[in-house]
């Protein structure tokens, strides 16, 4: 990096194109592993910008969101037109990207773009596919009538990048004009530039409606006159194209059985690698950190920093990284899905059937997936392009069942059942536990329909969308996305992750006053006077219960008590609740630390303490058939997930969204608990 | 005049006016103008969204967006058989 160069030396580029124009893979050619993400203000739009030199200079490289006009009509595209016009963030030259083997559609916002009257150059991507359906596209001619240079390009192989940066340096505004003056004249007098009636559609939205949609539609079809007449003059194209392969994959991938059958085929490899295959580095990254900590702990000098970097920030850290796995696996199959085209055809044959419930065809995958975990889940919901569909679901995604409730689940129903119970020759345990996921997966559907009534929206909905056509997937592309997401995950959710980690470490290792000294003493002094080893780890063992009751968390717990008595919880449940929200499955660990069982692997002795757990007052066993129940259906609705919230308001942008999680999953859970226990007891 | 969604699979036809506003402008950003050509490919297996080819791509419309477009059969095309 040179240094000397000063930050507005530099020439700002932006990219723009259609959605499928390859300008994500082009973008990547051109910085190479020179990019980074950010966002747009104020929406949940990612912003991928990068740089590179070309003869010493270096240019600033933004990919703006895929739109197919300056007529925006969803949040993304909206962006990209803003960012575009910005006055703030001056863009020295735009680098039109178009579909070589489509070119007809994608001159229209092609020639909109010209029209704004900035230094261009257009790049004639995806060449080689129009040459392999025998197009022929006069470059010179094109060049000529659209008054810019034409690059043709290849960001697969690299072709025609050079070339690419050569014409960026010597990028000149256009003499031609495409838009429809008369039409300027007798509806926007008072402008003189395209450039500002497309402004005038985000300066004052509501006044200027009509007038806007009326221009659009005559600028549009007088352009599409035009880009006929280009087309007609510059390219050679044969009468029906030869789209074979993809009308022969469309009627595999589209078809009544085949269709549904490879789509659950998918879906089945992408469960089995988050969910199995995952585990494998999920253990490595926990045993690691076990280990730092453990070295870390007995390297540092003891006390409350020591504590507070092993306990606190340290396990919070691995609480975090232990995501990474199953989301690089989740996107590594996303993209690959959305790179081939294929998630455009999982779209259109389950579009029927998820509309009813206010989700999209591409709400399926994220669903599925949140059986292992709902934070690699909501983030792949950014595919979903509309906002009413991908809030619905990223909001009930997080009640079908994650695999941080099964240890919960499976302690809770080996209490209510012996291992060799059956019914109709069904194992009791396994009926429950499906039971307990196919309520979740209810439960989503419906929160879905509800959410479907209530969630306004400016947007409007449809479903006209493109069928790419099948390519081979790009491994650079797959691979920066991977990276992308992790990074963005580690970064964005991970620091408010940390921050709440810290603050449940507070909560369960500080007490008032000194309530914990006053316990240390009095255990220090038996164990000091034992013998016994077996007997000393015992009161090892008491002494943290002890410790964890008399802790800010545990007198949390008990005042909780009287809002959760009626769910038939007690305040050793309730401390439990509190810790599990750093992940469910803490509530285990919790418990054998309060029933003092030792070793949290082990949960046989704590099945055996909490089932031999005697009521103080009527002497009755506290963890009845009822209060197993009210609790299992707890864990199955409530939003006891922090790592989920944190990864919510990451991909929403604005706290109403987890705030509205929180409470209607909790308030559902609540409900549902109450009625639960007052049928069983 | 026939709308969009009332075509069987494999048939052509031409493009007459748009029903509703909103829907019409995006058809047109899409290519699908006045005067275009079109031929149905594909209807999913609920029989509902249909894919559409239109000046040299695919695209895909729920019924009831297709239900916005007036189209004219394409005479010759009716017994085009279509490779399912």
């Amino acid at each position: 990096m040179n240094l000397v160069q000063s930050k507005s030396s530099h020439t700002s580029i932006a990219l723009i194109g259609n959605p499928n124009s390859g300008k994500s893979t082009l973008f990547n050619s051109l910085t190479g592993l020179h990019q980074k993400t950010g966002n747009y203000s104020g929406v949940t739009v990612d912003k991928h910008y990068g740089s590179y030199k070309h003869h010493n200079v270096e240019y600033q490289l933004t990919d703006l969101p895929g739109t197919y006009s300056l007529y925006p009509k969803s949040i993304d595209e909206e962006v990209a037109c803003k960012a575009l016009l910005s006055n703030s963030e001056k863009i020295d030259v735009v680098v039109i990207v178009v579909d070589s083997s489509n070119l007809k559609r994608h001159l229209l916002l092609a020639t909109q773009v010209i029209d704004l009257k900035k230094p261009c150059v257009m790049a004639l991507n995806m060449i080689d596919e129009a040459e392999k359906n025998n197009i022929t596209i006069y470059k010179e001619e094109l060049e000529k009538l659209l008054g810019i240079s034409v690059i043709a390009t290849n960001s697969r192989n690299k072709e025609g990048i050079k070339e690419l940066k050569e014409a960026i340096l010597n990028a000149k505004v256009s003499d031609s004009i495409f838009y429809n003056f008369e039409k300027q004249k007798q509806l926007f007098p008072q402008t003189n530039s395209y450039e500002q009636i497309i402004t005038s559609q985000f300066n004052d939205k509501h006044t200027n409606n009509e007038l806007i949609k009326g221009f659009e539609l005559a600028d549009n079809i007088h352009r599409f006159a035009k880009i006929n007449y280009i087309v007609a003059k510059c390219i050679k194209q044969p009468e029906q194209l030869s789209k074979s392969i993809t009308q022969k994959l469309d009627s595999f991938f589209t078809h009544k059985i085949f269709g549904f059958a490879f789509f659950f085929l998918v879906l089945l490899i992408i469960f089995q690698f988050i969910f199995y295959v995952a585990e494998y580095p999920m253990t490595w990254i926990e045993e690691g950190f076990a280990y730092l900590m453990n070295l870390t702990a007995t390297s540092l000098p003891q006390g409350q920093f020591n504590d507070l970097l092993v306990n606190g920030i340290l396990a919070g850290i691995s609480g975090i990284v232990v995501f990474v796995p199953q989301i690089a696996l989740l996107f590594f199959f996303i993209a690959i899905l959305e790179d081939t085209g294929y998630m455009a055809r999982a779209s259109f044959i389950l579009d029927k059937v998820m509309r009813r419930f206010g989700l999209n065809g591409k709400s399926v995958i994220p669903m599925i997936s949140s059986v292992a975990c709902a934070v690699p889940s909501i983030m792949s919901t950014r595919t979903i392009t509309n906002w009413k569909d991908r809030i619905i679901t990223i909001l009930v995604t997080p009640l079908i069942s994650c695999s941080a409730r099964l240890p919960v689940y499976t302690l809770l129903i080996s209490i209510m059942f012996a291992g060799k119970q059956t019914f109709l020759g069904f194992n009791y345990q396994g009926l429950v536990l499906m039971a307990m996921y196919l309520l979740g997966f209810a439960a989503a559907l419906l929160a879905a329909l509800v959410l479907k009534r209530f969630l306004k929206t400016s947007e409007k909905s449809y479903f006209i969308m493109e069928l790419p056509v099948y390519r081979k997937p790009q491994w650079q592309t797959v691979a920066m996305l991977v990276f992308d997401k992790v990074k963005v995950f580690l970064f964005d959710a991970g620091k408010i992750i940390l921050a709440i980690s810290v603050v449940l470490w507070f909560l369960t290792s500080h007490a008032p006053s000194n309530s914990f000294d006053t316990i240390e003493t009095k255990y220090n002094k038996i164990i000091v006077a034992t013998n016994n080893d077996s007997i000393k780890t015992i009161y090892e063992a008491q002494m943290q219960s002890e410790k964890l009751e008399a802790s800010y968390a545990g007198i949390l717990g008990k005042k909780m008590e009287p809002v959760i008595k009626p769910l038939g919880f007690d305040w050793k449940i309730g401390i439990a609740l509190i810790t599990s929200f750093a992940a469910r499955e803490v509530f285990v660990g919790t418990m054998a630390t309060i029933y003092s069982s030792g070793d949290s692997e082990n949960t046989e002795t704590l099945r055996e303490k909490l089932i031999a757990e005697k009521n103080f007052e009527t002497q009755q066993p506290s963890y009845t058939n009822a209060v197993c129940w009210s609790l299992l259906v707890f864990y199955v609705f409530a939003m006891q997930c922090m790592s989920t919230l944190a990864t919510t308001y990451r991909e929403t942008k604005h706290w109403k969204w987890p705030a509205i999680q929180l409470v209607f999953m909790t308030g559902l859970a609540y409900l549902s608990s109450f009625f639960i226990y007052s049928v069983f007891s | 005049m026939p709308t969009l969604d009332t075509l069987k699979l494999g048939q052509s036809a031409t493009i007459q006016e748009f029903t509703d506003d909103f829907l019409s402008l995006k058809f047109i950003e899409m290519g699908c103008l006045p005067g275009e050509k079109i031929k149905l490919t594909n209807i999913a297996p609920f029989g509902d969204p249909i894919a559409i080819e239109v000046s040299g791509y695919l695209l895909s419309l729920r019924k009831q967006e297709a239900a916005t477009i007036v189209v004219k059969i394409n005479p010759e095309n009716t017994v085009e058989s279509c490779a399912v």
